[in-house]
């Protein structure tokens, strides 16, 4: 189906990215010396033509890798450090991000696709903001005094657990840095962090400006490479005290096999979704459309926690449709550089080709394709925004994680249905909730199985919030106060008391 | 109970009736305190009541009808024959759980009425404590007297401890970047899945079953096959207490079928698991093959218990005693790397010898006992054997090294000197009563030596220098650091493992993650009087 009144930017020429990938020419490893030769191309989502050759890490760049990590563990100034100079060492990152987000925010959208302004304007800008939040949380680690049931004073000390492997995605390339990153450096790990072989430009880059911020060497190493040699080599690794992984559910258990394999490493994970967006009849159905369409959208469709099971009332179902629909065929899609894009291409081939799969087989299964449904222009990843309503609850579309710009539409009666229908499925990872009644929002919020339930609201980031997991979606929550557990050990000192003044 | 712990430490009576016998062995003819084995043996003062499974609030058949013996250790003898819980039963468990936390009144009830019936529990558990006790040495072989006056003390002390988090449990209001309301709920995870080992059967059944009762879930636990028997008798007196149908879950049964069942179970929402290294790789690999369910695991180690050359060496040489062969060595925590300053080597291993010799071996259920027999026979010849592995790799032979009597897995208090860290027996978990003593020079080398190994579950550090006990409190790669003490276990300290010897906290505040949810729920504020 044509997207006739879709409007694009597409037919015109490609902005030229205002930055050169310099820095895509090697692993950030201590010794800065690559075990094998071996580059791969990372290439440009709206062309895919190759950016730059990057060097490829393996197990050999990992061992390195975790080597140079440990002895800035054992034996570096990091952990001798006070507290508060780690804490600046963050603070002065956070700076030199916010003087170079123009430039960082080019490299993420030429290596991505999403579009410039809102890496500019709003991703940028929470990244910088999460540093912030985690170098205020470096002196702020406090262990606790115990009550005992004898003469004994007890305490305890919260230690970094060490080495931590870090593997990210490639959706919020930068996003995903700063979470893992910002929470293992403010408890006073070192980190090995592999980024995703489709994104792997600014990592380095961000990792060069830690350096320049006065990070000691050793403590941050970042290996450009795949999941099944670097990432896998980091998983098994036995000299690697913990172990964050966020990407799908499929590659988490495999990650989880890999620890269990060898060391038993704690594992954080955050995985896939398939979270339920919920308007009830008395919501504000024209912030709800326009937050549907966003929970949606946002980054291409391309969002762990996207709001991909609209469930709408029925009383207001043909109106939100009608809404939906419009607002989908105004979506603006084409060069994420160009001013005004909201949409740019997907990541890659594969992601592209299994979101058109996805399509074809909604409407196979007799959903109502209502726009959309097809690649836009014939360079790139572009796909047109796509919307499907008459959704049921078994069709693959309504099942599983599609990861790309097609909205499903299902309707519901109540309240009881719709929280069955909405936990009715291996994942739980976030919910949106319309309502103007206190009572329904309640109800709602306490019975969704979801890390987050936003209420007249979708996709708030902040740095405070945690962000995680029931179920399959995954294990641990990234953000906020409960994110330090992630990265520190728990250790009880006991010592007998003689004449204490008080038990 | 710290102050039933001093108690049991404090030094050996003189044992009028109980009657000794000497021991003799290949090298030389010590002395070891025994209870008279040739002496016939206490019957146990408790009947056996509860063999079935207990699924959904009645005890029931297993779905095979099958049934497995469970044997005194003293004897090796049947002491009653137990339903065999498979797949299956699991199967049915989990349903009854999953019910009772979907539908049921569980998490319905305020935080305050659960509390209510885990403190009505804790009340029948001190009311039944002799009987229980009873039944917890004649199917586990631990001494009487430490099941009496130590571990049901500290089982009514956990559950009143957990009770008392019930209404506790408070989420947290967080500062926004924006116009928005931003609150954590905290809820239960849902169907708790847990496996439990045989060496503290009900301490390990409470460290289990109190967080995950407090927050809210329900519960299918897995006893240790060697000792079903008491897990099935305080799940009945819970059930007296008021909780209701399908709540807390029995199952006996065996690890590769029950508990292999329950770790895979897709419609589980947590495990928690105690037991060794090896078998907790397996369990984590299950939870990852289905439902990534979270996992906590408590699991071996190799504990190093440093004695400095200030430490007072009376006391360091009995708790090193201690911190060793309670429980018949049976402790994931045991202080089974002693490491003892070269200052004060020599006098510490006659001193330590003196106190093995002097360990009163015997019929558990007697008066003065200070311990009974191993396990099961797989657990004897394991030690046997690793007593083997020591004197072949020349490690000295202080005393012990051999079985004590000819009926059921009673070993002799076992010391080694001059063991290096390389043999066996300095580097794998022996579970058994054999203690190995090694010299150290200096701090920085015992900090060292004392890090290397793959286990991290706790440490003992001796020294009457603040500086010294600072050093090593920070340096020691362990859960627990016991400074001048060993074996403190409070309900309100966490235990847990650094490396290999497990993933998260039990007891205490940080247990209480294991067994809940962080919810984050964000709204937008309209005229917010503040940010």
């Amino acid at each position: 189906m044509a997207a006739r009144r879709l409007s694009s930017l597409l037919s015109r020429s490609l902005s030229l990215p205002p930055v050169y990938a310099s820095l895509g020419d090697h692993s950030l490893l201590e010794a800065r010396q690559l075990v094998s030769e071996k580059t791969f191309p990372t290439l440009d989502p709206r062309t895919g033509e190759v950016i730059a050759h990057v060097a490829e890490g393996d197990a050999e760049d990992i061992n390195c890798a975790v080597s140079a990590a440990r002895k800035a563990f054992d034996e570096g100034p990091w952990l001798k450090m006070t507290a508060y100079e780690r804490s600046r060492i963050i603070l002065r990152f956070a700076d030199l991000l916010e003087k170079h987000i123009d430039e960082i925010a080019a490299l993420e959208t030429w290596d991505n696709g999403k579009p410039y302004e809102q890496a500019a304007k709003i991703k940028l800008p929470i990244i910088v903001r999460i540093f912030h939040y985690y170098a205020g949380w470096a002196d702020k680690l406090h262990g606790l005094t115990v009550p005992a049931d004898g003469p004994y004073h007890v305490q305890t000390l919260h230690e970094p657990i060490g080495v931590a492997g870090q593997i990210i995605p490639w959706n919020f390339p930068l996003a995903m840095f700063a979470w893992k990153v910002g929470p293992a450096l403010a408890c006073g790990n070192t980190v090995v962090l592999k980024s995703a072989e489709q994104t792997p430009l600014t990592a380095l880059y961000a990792a060069k400006l830690f350096h320049e911020a006065g990070l000691p060497p050793g403590v941050l190493n970042i290996v450009s490479g795949y999941g099944p040699t670097a990432g896998a080599a980091l998983a098994s690794h036995m000299d690697v005290d913990k172990l964050a992984f966020t990407g799908s559910t499929d590659t988490g258990k495999i990650v989880l096999e890999l620890v269990a394999r060898s060391n038993l490493k704690p594992v954080t994970l955050e995985l896939g979704g398939k979270s339920p967006f919920i308007v009830c009849e008395d919501a504000d159905i024209g912030t709800a459309v326009e937050l549907a369409h966003f929970a949606l959208f946002f980054n291409q469709g391309q969002c762990c926690c996207a709001g991909s099971r609209t469930y709408v009332q029925e009383r207001v179902y043909n109106g939100f449709i009608e809404k939906a629909k419009a607002r989908a065929m105004k979506r603006i899609v084409g060069d994420p550089f160009k001013k005004g894009v909201e949409q740019g291409p997907q990541i890659d081939s594969e992601q592209f080709e299994k979101v058109l799969s996805y399509v074809r087989s909604g409407i196979e299964s007799n959903a109502t394709l209502e726009c959309g449904g097809g690649q836009l222009g014939s360079k790139g990843f572009f796909i047109q925004p796509s919307f499907f309503s008459n959704v049921q609850d078994d069709m693959l579309i309504a099942k599983d994680e599609i990861f790309g710009p097609v909205q499903s539409i299902l309707k519901f009666k109540d309240i009881d249905e719709v929280i069955k229908r909405a936990n009715t499925t291996r994942y739980g990872l976030a919910a949106g909730v319309f309502t103007s009644n206190l009572d329904t929002a309640n109800t709602l919020t306490r019975a969704l199985k979801a890390g987050t339930v936003w209420v007249n609201c979708f996709d708030v980031f902040d740095a405070a919030i945690p962000f995680g997991g029931y179920k399959m979606s995954g294990i641990g929550r990234e953000k906020g106060i409960y994110s330090l557990h992630n990265y520190l050990q728990v250790k009880a000192v006991v010592t007998p008391l003689k004449e204490p003044a008080w038990l």
